[in-house]
């Protein structure tokens, strides 16, 4: 699995936005002066007209971005995770989400594996934010090619969405024909003795780990929840039912995060042996992608770990 | 009104009548305060003769076609003034003067704030102040991607204006050219625990809003002659958007309630209110 080509998921959103603005004419793009960072640049170069930079000012982009909608535009925002929802979480909740008016946040520099710029700047709450507020759509894409599908499904679909992506290049999981479908997991591996449920940064820690218990006789289910609102029920309660044990991999808080949302469903509906990857309770600092990873216990060893953990406890 | 598929807009009132229909709002907003048993009727009353001026006289809409694209759009930005905005919308036509008395109650489409899921005529859910200046900015700016010819008019309390948002706004919209836009602060030098000197001095208002760029007016906000030739000035104005100051008394109309900040927040009791219908009789 190790030598993967990479992509970076903020190109393909750029690029994606630029060709989708070619046919459809209501899309508009707002960015608070991260335009170079999200890519929206790629865009903005494009359609100048339909790009506005608001500044260094996230609350006032989403207010902007309300207007916008209100009257027929399909409105892209963008800036850093820590920013938006962080900024400007109360104007994603009145002025966009009681409303359901059709705006996207689209979040760039999600997680820890911002790295060098610290604890600022590591978005690992977001998710619980944006899940949070109602009539929400939350979708954390694993790659460049998921993103593109995820930013055209976002402009097909009415309402609002959060999208958030990562800074680093994400090793390619998917093949150019690959479907992305709002809602529904994608089964990456099938197992028989466990499923591991992974999102973004994780879903290649989740395949290494799937790798490595492989050869030593474990067989693993792993499952891209990249849609976590509204989330695939069936395919949790599948996973619960054919393999009789969960392990769940994100590069957030566990409080609120996917963790918490998929055990939410499997205790209601066919209760087995959980555990947690993500980050317990505590903030970020500086460092390499890599080692903050491995620090805050975000890797494949520490997938592999906890998949023995909830198999002991079967 | 609509024939076939033509809008009639709503037809604009002489402006002698505009102190009466004031006044009409002004019984609406105590009534249904009362009645609720819970509200905001300071920050209603102030802002009467500037909704009254907009829905009556200068506003395009359509109150039986509350969606029509080429409407002007009025966006109240402090959403507790709600009622005033109820009463202007009930009074004009957009539902019945009856459903007035359902504000704030279970399953009422008059919600505690203003809410734009739930009223026809209500652009934008409000009630979490310094939001509705950022909403204008992006309906004003649809306006010239849409080639519209919509004016965009938002309500800002004074101490609202202690909000950041509001001034990220305002450089915007002036840094976008809105002169398709409007801003009226509603400046009646209260706010919710005390006077604005007193909680967070936002003078000198009116330089603050010309060093942002805005083209600036001040005038008595209960005064119709100031209030529409302002209006009218603002429409002359090319490539920048204007702000109106308008100098109000918080309570206006009711002499118990006046300059009184304990009614920011409180419904008058039965024996006040009939007190308060006298007064607007
Ligand atoms: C963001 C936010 N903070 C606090 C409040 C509570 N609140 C409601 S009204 C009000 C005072 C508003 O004063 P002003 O804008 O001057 O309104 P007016 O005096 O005209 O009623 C406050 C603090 C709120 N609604 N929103």
């Amino acid at each position: 699995m190790s030598e993967i080509k990479k992509a970076s998921m903020r190109d393909a959103y750029g690029k994606t936005l630029a060709e989708l603005s070619v046919i459809n004419k209501d899309i508009v793009v707002l960015d608070a002066d991260l335009s170079k960072s999200t890519r929206t640049n790629l865009c903005a170069d494009k359609f100048p007209d339909r790009f506005f930079n608001v500044g260094i000012a996230e609350q006032n982009m989403i207010g902007i971005a309300a207007g916008l909608a209100a009257a027929g535009k399909t409105v892209f925002a963008s800036s850093f995770a820590v920013f938006a929802p962080g900024r400007c979480f109360d104007q994603m909740r009145l002025s966009v989400a009681q409303p359901s008016l059709n705006v996207k946040v689209v979040a760039t520099h999600g997680g820890l594996t911002v790295g060098e710029d610290g604890a600022s700047h590591q978005a690992i709450e977001d998710l619980a934010l944006a899940s949070v507020l109602p009539g929400f759509h939350v979708v954390v894409p694993a790659d460049a090619v998921e993103t593109a599908q995820v930013i055209r499904t976002a402009a097909n679909i009415y309402g609002p969405f959060y999208i958030r992506l990562s800074r680093i290049d994400l090793p390619i999981v998917y093949q150019n024909d690959f479907q992305f479908i709002l809602g529904k997991a994608s089964l990456l591996c099938q197992g028989k003795d466990v499923t591991i449920i992974a999102i973004g940064v994780m879903i290649v820690a989740a395949l290494n780990a799937a790798e490595q218990l492989q050869s030593e006789n474990i067989s693993c289910r792993v499952l891209n929840m990249s849609t976590l609102k509204p989330i695939d029920e069936q395919a949790i309660i599948a996973a619960a039912r054919e393999t009789g044990a969960i392990v769940t991999a994100e590069e957030h808080q566990e409080n609120g995060g996917l963790g918490s949302m998929v055990a939410r469903i499997v205790t209601r509906n066919k209760p087995v042996p959980m555990s947690f990857v993500a980050v317990k309770d505590s903030f970020g600092e500086s460092g390499k992608p890599d080692e903050l990873l491995k620090k805050y216990g975000l890797t494949a060893s520490d997938i592999v770990r906890e998949v023995y953990s909830v198999i002991s406890r079967k | 009104m609509t024939i076939g598929d033509q809008i009639i807009p709503f037809s604009p009132v002489p402006d002698t009548e505009l102190s009466a229909i004031a006044k009409q709002l002004r019984r609406d907003i105590v009534t249904m305060i009362s009645t609720a048993g819970s509200g905001h009727p300071g920050g209603s009353l102030s802002a009467v003769e500037i909704i009254t001026a907009l829905y009556f006289k200068i506003m395009r809409h359509c109150p039986s076609e509350p969606g029509w694209i080429e409407r002007d759009r009025f966006i109240l930005s402090k959403g507790h003034a709600a009622p005033a905005l109820y009463a202007a919308l009930a009074e004009s036509g957009y539902f019945p003067v009856s459903e007035l008395a359902t504000l704030r109650k279970l399953g009422s489409r008059l919600q505690g704030h203003a809410d734009r899921t739930a009223t026809p005529g209500v652009e934008m859910s409000s009630g979490s102040l310094g939001q509705g200046l950022s909403f204008g900015v992006g309906t004003a700016l649809a306006a010239g991607l849409n080639n519209k010819k919509y004016r965009v008019y938002v309500l800002i309390g004074g101490g609202e204006c202690n909000e950041g948002q509001v001034w990220e706004a305002a450089m915007s919209a002036y840094h976008f050219k809105l002169d398709n836009m409007v801003a009226f602060i509603d400046h009646n030098e209260l706010q919710l625990d005390g006077t604005n000197h007193d909680i967070m001095n936002i003078e000198p208002l009116g330089e603050k809003w010309s060093a942002f760029g805005w083209h600036t007016i001040e005038i008595d906000g209960h005064n119709f002659n100031e209030i529409l030739s302002s209006l009218e000035e603002a429409k002359n104005i090319k490539g920048q958007p204007t702000a109106i100051v308008a100098h109000t008394i918080k309570g206006k109309g009711i002499s118990y309630m006046e300059n009184k900040v304990e009614f920011h927040g409180k419904a008058p009791n039965p024996e006040e209110t009939k007190k308060a219908l006298q007064e607007l009789a």
